[in-house]
């Protein structure tokens, strides 16, 4: 029986993602994938998986799996906890590392301190692709397992796993500067007052936010009289803040319908669009403009800021614990290391037998 | 819908932004034309090329026409970066990846790419011939055909011999995977949206809004009148081109009975894991696309 991974409890809303099935919007297909896709690149980095590797992201708490006949590696993005329950003994694990389960061993997501959702990585995951992509789409039944949301009893399959488990070096940090938008396509759909609302006020993340979108309230938006409400359909993107006609903005996020009516008055940039995607219900917000260049910068700069967090993934290093695994795993690969590596003892760990790895990815 | 006024001056060629209409102006058969054209930002990681804001033929041919042009542009290795292109009834939405390129970059071979197009949006579309069974038949296949009846001062019956005598084009995918936008609608059926959308409307629903006419493929919050339902799959990720309905394709609609369409449904619903979409629907026989 090879490794796998089974659900025992799905809490709310967990789904299998990737980093999403563009090319399909012009047949009404959005994009889908992980609505904080850095997290999900950094658990699968902790696993030794591709970063571009379907993981599990689940909202609120509750998440409960369980390892079945052999070991299996997981990594938790988010910012929360979780609790490794074995036959005898509890032990708590935190956020961003990759820990081992034993057979049998089950493992509890905590509600999560900060924010809306998390990932749970799994090394050598493997999820049959549908249109180049294994992210979750329920409404359309597309990807993850048989089209739908994870359920109890589902089980991924997984890699034997092998090496050290990992760190990231500091957690992400978290960034509570005003989320940073570009102006238009329609904004020249709402009076000079709305958009000096909409770039002074603080707005809230309300209970209406899944994973198509978020309803912000706050400051309403007035749409000058001869406009109108309404435009002739045209492309959003996820990012896009709608406006219907009362007035309370919408931003649009990777499940959010292709095509829209209502104008947009200003477009979440991606380098900020993650950060608004995992707020909680009940969090304020402000928004600031910046320019197109401002906005294509910052997209470059937050992916250095994340390849530096990968780059910095190390062993685990537990205060006052002797990482045994991590030695006998430095024995065992000496003779491969590279010796540019950061840290070089480790850097050929961590990684699954490649015997297992081909063909887990796989196109249907 | 809105319909704004479009220029239609024959100017110059500018190719630069200064202005904020641009204009594009070509011959063609000794006919002159032209075109107009906004450049709107979407973020970071897209552009809205917006010829217009209405549903008019000579909208749709320039976004057709300018997306085929870039469509060559990206295979020849001319415009890099591009993720993917979006057409609509009135815009062409396109989408880069900022690590790979920017606004700066694909701006200036966009603006180069538009030319005014041809007289005509191109022909080359199959003709469906979808069954429907209307709600004189079952009110939970169409619940809003009474009150749409009565809002445009005709009988239900008079409202489907409108709507099954129409031949449709497919204007637009977009909304929902496989959701085409068609028209148009006799006059006499234009209605606005209704006031308060439902938050589900069944996967199956065929609907109306103003000239347009549309069948809901899955399940979804939904503004539009319900007045039939159409027992046809259309999308399959296991097709070619996944959606049933494609750009430049003709719809008819034939009412059914509930009889007809109950067993119809069992009928169609393999058709969704088989490689091709069911060719009993077509009208004639399916051309190479």
């Amino acid at each position: 029986m090879s490794a796998a991974l089974e659900i025992v409890s799905p809490g709310a809303m967990a789904s299998i993602q990737d980093l999403g099935r563009p090319g399909l919007r012009r047949v009404g297909v959005p994009r889908a994938g992980a609505l904080e896709p850095g997290w999900l690149r950094l658990a699968n980095a902790l696993v030794g998986n591709e970063e571009a590797a379907p993981a599990i992201e689940f909202f609120g708490g509750g998440l409960l799996m369980r390892a079945l006949e052999r070991p299996v590696r997981v990594a938790l993005a988010g910012h929360f906890s979780a609790t490794v329950i074995a036959a005898d003994e509890q032990r708590r694990v935190d956020s961003w590392r990759s820990v081992t389960l034993a057979p049998g061993e089950t493992l509890r997501c905590a509600t999560l301190a900060e924010g809306r959702l998390g990932y749970v990585a799994l090394a050598g995951i493997s999820v049959r692709r549908q249109l180049g992509s294994a992210s979750t789409y329920a409404r359309a039944g597309l990807g993850g397992l048989d089209g739908r949301l994870l359920g109890p009893g589902d089980r991924l399959a997984a890699a034997a796993c092998s090496g050290a488990e990992k760190m990231l070096k500091e957690p992400p940090p978290v960034d509570p500067s005003p989320i940073r938008v570009v102006l238009g396509p329609q904004d020249d759909y709402f009076d000079e007052a709305s958009i000096a609302r909409l770039l002074s006020e603080a707005y809230q993340v309300s209970a209406a936010a899944d994973r198509m979108g978020i309803r912000l309230d706050g400051p309403r938006l007035g749409h000058r009289p001869e406009k109108g409400v309404e435009i002739t359909s045209d492309a959003t993107v996820p990012g896009s803040i709608q406006v219907p006609g009362q007035g309370q903005p919408i931003v649009l996020l990777a499940d959010g319908q292709t095509a829209g009516g209502y104008p947009k008055v200003a477009t979440v940039i991606s380098a900020d669009l993650p950060r608004l995607a995992v707020m909680a219900p009940g969090q304020t917000l402000r928004f600031v403009a910046v320019s197109v260049p401002a906005a294509e910068f910052a997209a470059r700069t937050r992916e250095a800021a994340l390849q530096a967090l990968i780059a910095g993934i190390g062993a685990l290093a537990e205060p006052g614990a002797l990482d045994l695994q991590a030695i006998y795993d430095a024995n065992l690969v000496s003779g491969v290391v590279d010796a540019q590596a950061d840290d070089g003892t480790l850097a050929a760990s961590g990684k699954t037998a490649e015997g297992d790895r081909t063909d887990t990815m796989g196109d249907e | 819908m809105a319909v704004r006024p479009l220029d239609r001056r024959g100017c110059p060629r500018p190719r630069s932004g200064a202005a904020d209409v641009d204009h594009v102006a070509g011959s063609q058969c000794g006919e002159e034309r032209s075109v107009s054209f906004r450049i709107l930002a979407l973020g970071d990681t897209a552009l809205t090329i917006e010829f217009g804001d209405g549903v008019e033929r000579h909208l749709l041919a320039a976004v057709a026409a300018l997306d085929e042009a870039l469509a060559k542009l990206i295979d020849s290795g001319g415009l890099r970066g591009i993720v993917e292109t979006v057409p609509t009834f009135r815009s062409l939405t396109v989408i880069y990846d900022p690590l790979r390129s920017s606004r700066a970059e694909i701006e200036p071979a966009i603006r180069a790419a538009i030319e005014p197009p041809g007289a005509a949006l191109s022909s080359g579309g199959r003709r469906w011939l979808l069954p429907v069974c209307y709600g004189d038949q079952n009110s939970a296949c169409g619940p809003d055909l009474d009150e749409l009846a009565a809002a445009c001062g005709l009988t239900a019956a008079e409202v489907i011999r409108l709507h099954a005598s129409g031949s449709y084009a497919v204007y637009m995918l977009g909304f929902l995977p496989g959701f085409a936008f068609m028209g148009d609608l006799p006059e006499v059926l234009a209605r606005p949206r209704r006031s308060e959308p439902r938050l589900r409307v069944p996967a199956g629903s065929v609907a109306t809004a103003g000239t347009l006419t549309a069948i809901y493929p899955w399940e979804s919050p939904g503004g539009w009148h319900l007045i039939g339902a159409c027992p046809v799959p259309l999308f399959s990720p296991a097709w070619p081109q996944a959606a049933l309905l494609q750009p430049g394709d003709r719809v008819g609609f034939r009412a059914v009975d509930e009889a007809e369409y109950r067993s119809l449904q069992v009928d169609l619903a393999a058709a969704r894991a088989s490689p091709q979409p069911p060719a009993s629907l077509l009208c004639e026989p399916a051309t190479e696309r």
